[in-house]
This record gives structure tokens, C-alpha cells and sequence, in this order.
């Protein structure tokens, strides 16, 4: 536990470490206010049926974030220790292949959710800000954050497995950008080649990550999306550990 | 418990796709001491250092460390052993004891225990003027006693240092070559080199390995012994080149002689005497009795470099009569 601890507080503070956490956040930060500010404006003067949280965290910026950020704060996890060679010093401690790749998905995890933070001060800011007081409604937005943790947990992982197979950080980042972009886009594919009663269409929309969010801006918290984040992050981190102890076939 | 090996390795073998890295490795290690391993690039040093750290695992064979097995009781096998890879990578963007303490930690030392080991490490590794400075600015010397520190943090009882004076200026050299050694009798220490004068200053035990293989395994000197058997007595004497070679002649000890003119009045003579006889007093008596005069007297022997030489080349010719 001591081992794992560390070893997620180092991962993290190598990402504040680096340029490329601050670049990360940066460009989180403002791609993110952006669309706080389209939505503001889409509102002005506007009634709308939809909730607001639909409306941010439905919208392309989003998926911008999440598909372009990922991979960058994985990037580094596993491919520039193999680069530097201080995975080795790393693995002949005394830490089990489990313990690292836990750790090194939990400070990605931590720095990815950290970045979230600042999307809580919307409501305040538009509390402070509109003529009239405004009850902006605190279950779908924190229902909203849980959906955007979520996939936080898949895209993580997804990217700590595009990591684990590389030395370059440049070839981890295509890569988990790929992943990342396979699993958003499935569901338009299917939407344009499959007819939508049949199997086939039912299945690679459950896959795709898009419409899994729908219902968490929505304010609702469905055991279905839970299980599926959840499922999907175990098998890419299953996935890491098995390169990880791969090591010990050759 | 206190002569049992710290080491034991048996028929430890490593193959990688279409090569043998590691051929049949079998040697002990006792505890306590200093042993260098050494052998030419590629000859399997690394290979065989990783497998004891638990890093690769091994085609076939065992190891024991500490008697623990390095494959199915690795965990406790890494908690015993201090490793600094080659190369010594470091967390660049690390400051010195943050480093430290971040490997301390990870290697299971409590936070008032850490503390404690990192002071003595950075003192123990002449660190204390750079311990607040960024890795990735400090030279290649500090850079590798950082990797030794590491390698020590935790007190393990072995530590295996691969190539730890590789590119370094030679100031730096004697320093790590002086903490090494400082290290004698706390901790068993295996050092893997191709510089052979290294081993000769530091070790108690060469382990000389080529192509995979244990060529051979003793104390320098009596690795010099099996091959030099004395070598030769140099003698540099004035007296006439007539007188000196019937002297050489009369004396039973010795086997071989050459004489050649020196500076001077003096004459250089090569000896070689018998196998297990140090012809040195006895020289110098003759030149006593003689009222030479003598100005040089000395045993040239072979280095360890010629042994290397020896053995590597003799296994080369062998290999190629096969």
C-alpha cells in the first residue's frame, strides 16, 4: 500500500514536473470556459428544454478535451520510463507489476480529475453574474462531473495501455488517441451503415462512448453506464498489466 | 548463518530469440564480499545482473539470494537488493533527496526511517552540496553516485552495481572506486566492469566471464599466480656482461636468463626462475658477495590484463576448432 501510495504521488508530481501537464491544463481550461461561455450565450434571452449540463457537456468541445487531453496525460506513464530506462530501477523494487500499473492509472486519474475542478465554479459564476437569481440545479451537475470521471476512468486506462506498449510517447499518444477515437466514433458508424432495429447496431451503440453520457447531464445515474465505465476501464487496465508481465515470457 | 553465501547461482542460462545471452552461469558469492564481474560488451554481465535483480527472468536454472529464489520468491529477493542499472537511470526531474526519499519510500522504509537512511546516504556519497539540486542538471559523477545511493537507501545486503564508473573522468572514477570499497563488510557487493585495473583496486573476487560463459573464478592474485607462476625477476646490475652470464649460469634457480646493455655501466638481465622460487634475496646476495652494484631489482608480473587476454583468447581458438 506504502509502495502503491508513492508511487501515485510521484506519478502526479511528475505530471506538474513536466511543461506538458501545465500545456494539458491550460488548454483544458480554455477550450472548457469557451464552452461555458457558447452556452451562457445560447441562454441569453433564450428559453431552452435542455438542461444545461446537457448542453456543455454535450457539445463537440467536450469530446475535444477528453479525446485530445487523455492521451497527453498518459502519454508518459509507461513509455518515457521505458524510454529513460527507470523502469528498471522501478520494477527491481520491491513492487508487485499489479501495484504499478494500479498507481500509474490512479495518478493519471488524479491529474485528469483535477483538472475538472474549476467546471464547479460555473454555477457560482453564473449565480453572480445574471440579473435575476437563479437556481442552477446541483444534481445534474454533479451528476455530470461523476459521468465525466467515468470516462476519465476509460480513457485513463485506455491510455496507460497505449503506454504500456511503446517506448515513444509520441507512438502512446497516436495510439491512445486511436483508441480514444474508435470507441467515440462507433456508434456514428453505426448510425451510417446499420439499419437500427437489427443486433449488430444495438451493439456497437452500447459499445460507443457517446450516448453513455446523455443520461448523466441529464441528472440521471444509471447502473447500465456505471457497469459499463467500470467494465471497460477493468479491461484496459487487465489489459496493461498483461504487457506489463509480458516481460517475464520472453 | 554468518558463512553462508549471499549469492548461489546454478547453471543460470538466458536465452533470447536465436542467442544465448547467459550460458550455464554457476558461482557463490559469500557474504561480505566485494566481486567483480568482468567481461567484454556483451558478454552477459548485464544480462546475468538483471536476472539477479529479478528484472528478467531466466530461461533455465536457478539463483538463490540471501537464499531466497529470484524467481518465486522475488518480492524478498528485491527488498535485500540494491541495484543501480546500466546507464543509471534517474527521475531527471527530480531534485536529489526528493529522489531519495521517493525510492526510500517505495522500498518500504517508513517515513522517519527514510529520513534517517537519506541523511546517511548523502553524506555516505558526498551528496550533501547538491541534495536540493535538479537531477537532470547535476554531472555525470554525482548523477552516478545519486544511482549509488539509491542502490543503498533501503541497507540491502547486496548490491549490485552495473557498470558504475562507465564515463566518468578519473577524478570521479576514484572517488566511486573509494566508496565501493567503503562499502566492504557492511554489504556484498557485485560490480560488473570491462576496465580490468578496476577489479585489480576494488574487488576480492573476479568472476571473468565471456560469451555467456565462466572462463574462471578467484582472487586476482591467484588468478595472476595460475598463469604467471612467478614471472620474471628484472635485475639491473653494473658488472661485465662475461661475469653476469657465468654467474646466471652457476645459479640452479634460475631457468632463463637474458642480458642486455642498460645506461652506463649497467646491464639489465631478465630472469626466469623456477616454478614457486622468489630468486630476489638470493640476487641480492650474489651482488653483495660480488661488490656489484645494483640499481634495479624487481618482479615484473603478469597483469590482469594478460590473463584476460589468456583466457578469453584461448577460449576463442578453442571455439573455433569445433
Amino acid at each position: 500500500m506504502q509502495a502503491y501510495l508513492t508511487l501515485v504521488r510521484r506519478e502526479l508530481g511528475a505530471l506538474f514536473n513536466s511543461f506538458t501537464g501545465y500545456v494539458v491544463m491550460a488548454g483544458v481550461l480554455f477550450v472548457m470556459g469557451s464552452g461555458f461561455a457558447f452556452t451562457l450565450h445560447n441562454h441569453n434571452n433564450h428559453a431552452t428544454s435542455q438542461p444545461v449540463t446537457e448542453q456543455l457537456f454535450g457539445s463537440p468541445l467536450f469530446w475535444l478535451i477528453i479525446l485530445i487531453a487523455s492521451p497527453m496525460i498518459t502519454m508518459r506513464s509507461f513509455a518515457f520510463e521505458k524510454h529513460t530506462g527507470t523502469f528498471e530501477t522501478l520494477m527491481t523494487a520491491p513492487i508487485s507489476d499489479l501495484q504499478v500499473t494500479l498507481a500509474k492509472f490512479t495518478g493519471a486519474l488524479a491529474f485528469f480529475a483535477l483538472i475538472w475542478l474549476p467546471v464547479f465554479a460555473y454555477p457560482y459564476i453564473v449565480s453572480v453574474f445574471s440579473i435575476e437569481s437563479i437556481e442552477l440545479g446541483a444534481g445534474p451537475l454533479f451528476a455530470s462531473m461523476l459521468g465525466v470521471f467515468l470516462i476519465g476512468c476509460v480513457y485513463m486506462a485506455a491510455g496507460c495501455f497505449a503506454s504500456s506498449l511503446t517506448r515513444s510517447q509520441l507512438v502512446a499518444t497516436l495510439a491512445g488517441f486511436g483508441i480514444g477515437m474508435t470507441l467515440f466514433l462507433l456508434s456514428s458508424i453505426a448510425r451510417l451503415e446499420i439499419a437500427q432495429d437489427t443486433w449488430q447496431f444495438q451493439a456497437l451503440t452500447q459499445i460507443s462512448m457517446l450516448d453513455h453520457l446523455d443520461d448523466f447531464t441529464r441528472g440521471i445515474i444509471d447502473t447500465r453506464h456505471l457497469v459499463y465505465y467500470v467494465s471497460v476501464t477493468f479491461l484496459f487496465l487487465y489489459a496493461t498489466l498483461k504487457v506489463v508481465q509480458a516481460r517475464r515470457w520472453k | 548463518m554468518e558463512n553462508s553465501p549471499m549469492i548461489e547461482v546454478d547453471d543460470l542460462t538466458k536465452r533470447y530469440a536465436g542467442q544465448t545471452a547467459v550460458d550455464g552461469l554457476t558461482f557463490e558469492v559469500r557474504k561480505g564480499e566485494i566481486v567483480g564481474l568482468l567481461g567484454q560488451n556483451g558478454a552477459g554481465k548485464s544480462t546475468a545482473m538483471r536476472m539477479l535483480a529479478c528484472y528478467l527472468p531466466a530461461t533455465s536454472g536457478s539463483a538463490r539470494v540471501a537464499g531466497f529464489d529470484i524467481f518465486t520468491q522475488a518480492d524478498e529477493v528485491r527488498r535485500r537488493i540494491g541495484y543501480m542499472p546500466e546507464n543509471n537511470p534517474l527521475h531527471d526531474d527530480m531534485r536529489v533527496r526528493e529522489y531519495l526519499k521517493f525510492r526510500a519510500r517505495l522500498k518500504g522504509l517508513s517515513r522517519a526511517e527514510s529520513r534517517a537512511r537519506v541523511d546517511i546516504v548523502t553524506e555516505q556519497c558526498g551528496l550533501k552540496d547538491v541534495h536540493k539540486r535538479i537531477i537532470g542538471h547535476l554531472s555525470k559523477g554525482y548523477r552516478q553516485r545519486v544511482g549509488i545511493a539509491d542502490a543503498l537507501v533501503h541497507e540491502p545486503e547486496l548490491v549490485i552495481l552495473d557498470e558504475p564508473t562507465i564515463g566518468l573522468d578519473p577524478h570521479q572514477i576514484r572517488s566511486v572506486r573509494e566508496l565501493i570499497k567503503s562499502m566492504a563488510g557492511n554489504h556484498t557487493v557485485l560490480i560488473s566492469t570491462h576496465i580490468l585495473p578496476e577489479v585489480e583496486m576494488t574487488c576480492n573476487r573476479v568472476l571473468i566471464i565471456d560469451e555467456g560463459r565462466v572462463l574462471a573464478i578467484d582472487t586476482p592474485e591467484n588468478l595472476q599466480r595460475s598463469i604467471g607462476e612467478g614471472g620474471q625477476v628484472i635485475a639491473e646490475i653494473a658488472a661485465t656482461q662475461e661475469e653476469l652470464e657465468a654467474c646466471w649460469q652457476q645459479t640452479g634457480e634460475i631457468s632463463e636468463y637474458d642480458i642486455s646493455a642498460a645506461e652506463g655501466d649497467f646491464f639489465r638481465c631478465a630472469l626466469t626462475p623456477l616454478p614457486g622460487i622468489d630468486v630476489r634475496p638470493l640476487i641480492y646476495d650474489i651482488v653483495k658477495s660480488n661488490e656489484w652494484r645494483l640499481r634495479e631489482l624487481s618482479h615484473s608480473r603478469y597483469s590482469l590484463e594478460d590473463i584476460f587476454f589468456h583466457l578469453t583468447k584461448a577460449d576463442r581458438e578453442e571455439g573455433e576448432v569445433y
